[in-house]
């Protein structure tokens, strides 16, 4: 038997990474109560420095490693550099709002980090075997994470809906690869891409295992019919669990997808492009509908996400590098603009008092014309108005579809999209028109304050500007 | 002789008992619990007779992590049900309503 020795190099952000974790639980484990502020310094510094590792690497020639288990490509540079960076101001929020809560503890850092170490691995996996893996680990710490509040009942029962859903998904992700190892006799996704290209394949077969596959990526991204847990934990949650639920790990989950049906799968294009076209024309649907409903932002924000999950799937069935890209744009600019939404729930509630309903923003634009304006960005991207970048993000995964003929779902996602808008509009209008209730000042401190309108302001820039996160995407896919 | 389409209907058969337990049952997150357990273990299943009947190591060697992930998977589930119960002082499913809307 012979061993070849692996080419560490590429996986040396996540060997950083696993290290660190390492050191921040154990630094939890001594320390007791004092380690909360050097867990979060040390995860800062974590994700800092692993952006940096990744940076530096970008541009150097990528390959498999681990024996063809692990890849470093352009796709893996950009994901895992964007679900670094923008942790960190994930932690920074979230910070704000777990010292106001009791709830400012080591743990929640050692989860983060690993979660974020699960993130990476997905982004990176090129064997079905270190997708689960990275799957898993991403999974059990949000788990986990959800139910840290232990004393709160919405938040352990949000945290066990999610855990019986989420390990329903990885059940049915783990059948429908058993199916095509059965098939194909590979779990690699660079041989079973190349197996699946010679023809004399059994149809009904490959599509019964492709079945559970796309179910099990439904479910991780929360495309309808499978989004039932997604209001509940949204609501459910701890909002600083939200937050960092809602923006990384569906950047995770999108390169999921990517690796598997467009990398691994990619000849089987016309067995699952009916399926997403299904899940697609539903999330959007359902999830701009029942948002109309909602009093709770929360709520209504985890609706939102369901119609924007049903937005990027339009992109990856078109099934064309473009559409991939459109795609990738897509699910960055949410990460960013829910990171910008959530940051904002954060930001307006203090202790005891959560700004979870949307009667609470009444009259924002007099109490704080600032937040106000930076809510107001943030709402007109995610409704795709322009110049704000929401709109680039839509428009480019509709001429995704219309490129492949597919006049009607582009119908059906311009329609959804103005009906989309009436909840965001409703938002802007509970924010600018209405007399405030309460005078409650912002309590939040500075640092967040700045990371919070740089954020709303990048959504904006971003909308300005899009052509270098275009062509980023573009490059990626060509 | 036992062939391969006797392990994978097997397998079928344990993985749609599981599904349905996680819908049907209305009363015990413990038996929640149990069919999570059930369909990673028919998933197993498929792995070892594929492997067997395939010659090819990889489909065990899977096996050995979904265990290993399995039982990290119960861990935490049950500490979850442990804090829920503290909380709600019931484990019936149908009880778990607060969230809405």
């Amino acid at each position: 038997m012979m061993f070849e020795v692996s080419n560490m190099s590429f996986a040396l952000p996540e060997m950083f990474m696993l290290a660190m974790a390492c050191v921040i639980l154990l630094v939890t484990a001594f320390l007791g109560k004092k380690a909360s502020s050097y867990a979060y310094g040390l995860s800062q510094l974590t994700m800092i420095v692993t952006a940096i590792l990744i940076y530096q690497s970008v541009g150097e020639n990528g390959g498999l490693t681990f024996d063809g288990t692990y890849i470093k490509d352009a796709f893996s540079d950009v994901l895992k550099l964007s679900i670094c960076l923008m942790n960190i101001a994930v932690l920074l929020y979230s910070t704000h709002y777990l010292k106001t809560r009791n709830l400012y503890k080591g743990e929640y850092y050692v989860l983060a980090v690993f979660a974020t170490l699960g993130m990476m691995i997905m982004v990176s996996a090129y064997h079905f075997l270190t997708l689960y893996l990275g799957l898993e680990l991403m999974s059990l710490c949000l788990y986990s994470m959800v139910a840290m509040q232990r004393d709160s009942k919405v938040a352990t029962e949000a945290a066990m809906k999610y855990f019986v859903l989420g390990a329903l998904a990885s059940g049915m992700l783990l059948y429908g690869m058993s199916i095509i190892y059965g098939i194909t006799g590979s779990l690699d996704i660079a041989t079973i891409s190349v197996l699946l290209q010679a023809s004399g394949w059994n149809d009904t077969v490959l599509s019964f295992g492709l079945v559970f596959l796309v179910i099990g990526i439904g479910f991780k991204l929360g495309a309808v019919p499978f989004h039932m847990w997604l209001p509940d934990v949204y609501h459910g949650a701890p909002t600083a669990m939200t937050l960092f639920i809602a923006t990384t790990p569906k950047i995770a989950a999108f390169a999921m997808m990517i690796r598997i049906l467009a990398e691994g799968l990619g000849d089987l294009h016309q067995h699952w492009q009916g399926m997403l076209i299904m899940l697609s024309v539903l999330s959007m649907i359902v999830g701009n509908v029942v948002a109309i409903a909602q009093t709770n932002l929360k709520r209504m924000l985890a609706y939102s996400t369901i119609s924007h999950v049903g937005f990027i799937l339009l992109g990856i069935l078109s099934g064309s590098q473009e559409g991939y890209a459109a795609s990738m744009f897509y699910a960055l600019v949410y990460a960013v603009m829910s990171l910008g939404a959530f940051g904002m729930i954060i930001l307006m509630s203090r202790q005891g008092f959560e700004a979870d309903n949307i009667d609470d923003y009444k009259g924002l634009s007099e109490r704080n014309p600032w937040y106000a304006l930076m809510m107001l960005i943030l709402m007109f991207s995610m409704a795709g108005i322009p110049p704000m970048v929401g709109f680039y993000a839509k428009l480019s995964v509709i001429k995704s579809v219309v490129d492949i003929n597919l006049i009607a779902i582009a119908v059906v996602a311009v329609m959804m999209s103005v009906i989309g808008a009436f909840y965001y509009l409703r938002m802007i209008k509970v924010m600018y028109f209405d007399k405030p209730v309460h005078a409650h000042a912002i309590e939040a401190p500075a640092d967040m304050r700045i990371f919070l309108s740089a954020n709303a302001l990048a959504v904006l820039a971003l909308g300005l500007f899009p052509g270098s996160l275009m062509a980023v995407c573009a490059i990626v896919f060509s | 002789m036992i062939a391969l389409s006797d392990f994978l209907i097997l397998g079928a058969l344990l993985f749609s008992l599981s599904v349905a337990g996680i819908f049907i049952n209305r009363k015990n997150i413990i038996i929640l619990l149990m069919c999570i357990e059930l369909m990673l273990l028919a998933v197993n299943l498929n792995f070892v007779a594929f492997s067997h009947f395939s010659g090819d190591m990889a489909g065990q060697v899977f096996v050995f992590f979904i265990l290993t992930v399995a039982a990290a998977e119960a861990a935490i589930g049950l500490a979850i049900l442990v804090v829920l119960f503290r909380n709600m002082k019931t484990i019936n499913v149908s009880e778990l309503d607060n969230l809405k809307g």
